[in-house]
C-alpha cells in the first residue's frame, strides 16, 4: 500500500509538471498580449508593461523562473488585477465556490443516489417512471436556464429569496438548488443504470438463495457494487463543482472562482490562467487518487495488493 | 421422485426416422443483433416520441427559413420587441427581427454543432481508442498518459483557447469540440478492445492471417459500436448544451448568426420585460436535449443486452 501510494504520488507530480509545461507554452503561442486588449494602451506603454512583468525575456528563461516560483508555491502576480497575486485571488474566491459546491453536493448526493436505488428497485413501476422522467428532465435543462428561471420565479416574482449576491444563508438557497438539481439528475441516472446492472449478477442470486434478507442483499450486495461507477464519476464531478460554475456564479453574481476561468483566458492573463489550470489539475489528480483508495473500501476485489 | 409405475404399452414407442432433418429446419429467419435492436427500439414508445420531436424540429429548421418572407438579418426598427402575433409567431427582437425565422435558423446552427460536435469527436475517439487498446504497450501508455494529463484541465479552457486561435462560429466550435471531446470515448473504447482482443474469434482471425487493420476495423471496432453509438447520441445534447453555454457567455456563435444559446443570451437581457424572448429558446434547447436523451436511453436499452428484462 505504501509503495502504491508512493508510486501514485510520483506519477501525480509528473502529470502536474507536464500539465504546467504544456499549458505554459500553449498560452504563449496565443496571438496578442495581455495589455493590448483593454484600455487601448500605446505600444510603448504595452512594451514597458511587458518588461515590468518580465514578459520580454526569452521564453525559456521565463519558463524556468515560473517553475522555480511554482516550486515555492508562488504563482506570481495577476496581469489584470493590479498588485494582486494569483495565490491571493484563489485564496479569496475558492472558499466561496467550494462552499456553494459542497452545499449542492450535500443535497444532490444522498437524494440522487437514493432516487437511483429506489428507481432501480421498482423497475417498471410508477416510482421508476417518475424518477426517470425527473432525472432526464433534470439533465436536459441547462444550468443557465434553470438558474435564470429559479431566479425569476422565486426572487423577482414571488420575492421570497434574494435575487443575487452571496451574503446571508438565504442568498445561498437559489444557486445551491440550481446547481444541485442537475447534479442530482446525473447521479440518479448513473446509480439507476448501475443498480440495474448489478441486480442480475450471480452473487445476488447466490445471496437470495442463501436466504439473506432483502435489506441485507440490497445494502451490502447491490448498492456496494453499484457504487463503483458512481465513484469513478465522482472525482471529476466534485472537482468541477468545487472549482465553481461560471454560469451559476454569473447569474447570481457570486464572487467565486468560476468567473476567473473564463475571464483570465479571454483577457490573456497568463499567470492567472496558469495558476487556475495547475490548481484545478492538482485538485483533480488528488480527487482521483482518493477515489482509487475509496474503491478498495467499497470493493475488496480492487484492493491494491502490490 | 415418485415410484408409481406407469403403465405404458410397448407399442406406444416407435423409432424416430434417423434421417429426418425436419427438426433441423430453421422455420423463422434468424434475427441479427442489429435487427433485434431496431425492433426493440421501435417498440419503445418514449424513444420514438423523442425521435419524432427530433425529426419535427429538424424539418422546421430546414424549411421555415426557406419559406419565410423574412430573413434572419432583416431589421424593422418600427416594430421592435413585438409580442407574438400571426405575422410574427414568436414576436420580434430588440432590432425588430422576426424571431420565428431567427429561432429556426438558430436551430440549424445548434443542431449542426450538436450533431457534428458529437459524431466527429466520437469517430476520432474510436480510432484512437482502438489503436491504443489493440497495440497496448508503449503506444497505449503514451496515449493514455496524454489523455490523463489533458483531462486534468476543464474542457471549457481548451475550447476557449481554440476559439481564440481560430475565431468563433459554428465551424470553429465543431473543430474545438472535435479536438477536445474524443478522450472519453477513446478511453472507453480502449477498455472494451482490451477485453475483446483476448477472445477466441480474434485469435481465429489472426491465425488465418488477418492484418492488424483488418482485426481492428473488421472485428474489434464493430463489436464496440453499440456502446459508441449510444455515447454519440448522448453526446449530441451535451454538445448542444456546450454551444448554448458558450454562446450564452458570448464566446460561441457571434451575432448576427443566431443560435439557441445566443438567442437565450439576447433574451436574458430583456427577460424581465419580454420573458418570451428567453422562454422560447430556453424551451427549445431543453426540449431538444430531452428528446436526444430519451432517444439515447431507448437506444441504450435496445443495444445493451445486459439491461434487458
Amino acid at each position: 500500500m505504501v509503495k502504491y501510494i508512493f508510486k501514485r504520488l510520483i506519477i501525480s507530480i509528473i502529470t502536474i509538471w507536464l500539465l504546467a509545461t504544456i499549458s505554459f507554452f500553449l498560452l504563449r503561442t496565443l496571438p496578442g498580449n495581455p495589455f493590448q486588449t483593454e484600455k487601448l494602451l500605446s505600444v510603448e506603454v504595452q512594451e514597458r508593461m511587458m518588461a515590468y512583468y518580465g514578459l520580454d525575456r526569452p521564453l525559456i528563461e521565463q519558463y524556468f523562473t515560473y517553475m522555480k516560483n511554482l516550486l515555492r508555491g508562488n504563482m506570481g502576480y495577476s496581469l489584470k488585477y493590479t498588485n494582486r497575486t494569483v495565490n491571493s485571488i484563489i485564496a479569496s474566491t475558492f472558499p466561496i465556490s467550494a462552499e456553494l459546491g459542497l452545499r449542492s453536493l450535500a443535497i444532490a448526493l444522498p437524494i440522487g443516489l437514493a432516487l437511483g436505488v429506489a428507481s432501480a428497485r421498482k423497475r417498471g413501476k410508477a416510482v421508476d417512471y417518475i424518477c426517470v422522467i425527473v432525472a432526464v428532465i433534470g439533465v436536459s435543462i441547462p444550468s443557465f436556464i434553470m438558474g435564470s428561471f429559479l431566479q425569476y420565479i422565486f426572487a423577482i416574482k414571488l420575492k421570497i429569496l434574494p435575487v443575487s449576491q452571496w451574503q446571508t444563508p438565504a442568498h445561498t438557497v437559489l444557486p445551491t438548488v440550481a446547481l444541485a438539481l442537475s447534479l442530482m439528475a446525473t447521479l440518479t441516472r448513473v446509480m439507476r443504470a448501475s443498480m440495474l446492472e448489478v441486480v442480475m449478477q450471480d452473487y445476488v442470486k447466490t445471496a437470495k438463495a442463501k436466504g439473506l434478507s432483502e435489506g441485507r442483499i440490497v445494502w451490502s450486495h447491490q448498492i456496494r457494487n453499484a457504487l463503483i461507477p458512481v465513484l469513478t464519476m465522482l472525482g471529476p464531478m466534485v472537482t468541477s463543482v468545487l472549482m465553481g460554475t461560471f454560469v451559476i456564479e454569473k447569474i447570481f453574481a457570486i464572487p467565486g472562482l468560476g468567473q476567473h476561468f473564463v475571464n483570465s483566458i479571454t483577457g490573456l492573463d497568463y499567470t492567472m490562467t496558469m495558476g487556475l489550470t495547475i490548481f484545478y489539475g492538482t485538485f483533480l489528480v488528488f480527487a482521483n487518487f482518493l477515489v482509487d483508495i475509496a474503491y478498495g473500501i467499497v470493493d475488496p476485489r480492487i484492493r491494491i495488493t502490490k | 421422485m415418485s415410484n408409481i409405475p406407469i403403465d405404458l404399452p410397448k407399442d406406444a414407442f416407435s423409432h424416430m426416422n434417423a434421417g429426418s432433418t425436419e427438426s433441423e429446419i430453421i422455420t423463422r429467419p434468424s434475427i441479427t443483433f442489429w435487427a433485434d435492436a431496431r425492433r426493440r427500439l421501435f417498440k419503445n414508445k418514449v424513444a420514438m416520441i423523442g425521435l419524432s420531436i427530433i425529426i419535427i424540429i429538424t424539418m422546421l429548421a430546414i424549411f421555415v427559413p426557406i419559406f419565410s418572407q423574412y430573413s434572419y438579418t432583416k431589421q424593422d426598427l418600427t416594430n421592435t420587441n413585438a409580442p407574438p402575433s400571426i405575422e410574427h409567431p414568436f414576436g420580434t427582437d430588440s432590432h425588430g427581427r422576426d424571431l420565428w425565422v431567427r429561432v429556426w435558423v438558430g436551430a440549424r446552427v445548434s443542431l449542426a454543432v450538436g450533431i457534428f460536435g458529437s459524431v466527429i469527436p466520437g469517430i476520432i475517439g474510436v480510432v484512437i481508442g482502438g489503436i491504443s487498446g489493440y497495440f497496448g504497450g508503449k503506444v497505449d501508455m503514451i496515449i493514455m498518459r496524454f489523455i490523463d494529463i489533458v483531462m486534468c484541465v476543464p474542457n471549457m479552457i481548451y475550447i476557449i483557447l481554440i476559439t481564440i486561435y481560430i475565431g468563433t462560429g459554428p465551424v470553429a466550435l465543431v473543430i474545438a469540440f472535435a479536438l477536445t471531446g474524443w478522450m472519453g470515448t477513446a478511453r472507453s473504447v480502449r477498455g472494451m478492445i482490451l477485453q475483446l482482443k483476448e477472445q477466441e474469434f480474434v485469435l481465429a482471425s489472426r491465425t488465418l492471417g488477418a492484418s492488424s487493420a483488418t482485426l481492428i476495423f473488421q472485428h474489434l471496432i464493430p463489436n464496440t459500436l453499440g456502446i459508441v453509438v449510444v455515447s454519440m447520441t448522448m453526446g449530441v445534447p451535451a454538445a448542444i448544451f456546450q454551444e448554448a453555454f458558450l454562446s450564452f457567455i458570448g464566446l460561441g456563435i457571434a451575432p448576427p448568426i443566431p443560435s439557441w444559446g445566443q438567442l437565450a443570451n439576447m433574451g436574458i437581457s430583456v427577460f424581465r420585460v419580454y420573458p418570451s424572448q428567453l422562454l422560447i429558446p430556453a424551451v427549445l434547447i431543453s426540449v431538444t436535449m430531452l428528446s436526444f436523451n430519451l432517444f439515447g436511453d431507448g437506444l441504450r436499452d435496445a443495444l445493451d443486452p445486459k439491461l434487458r428484462m
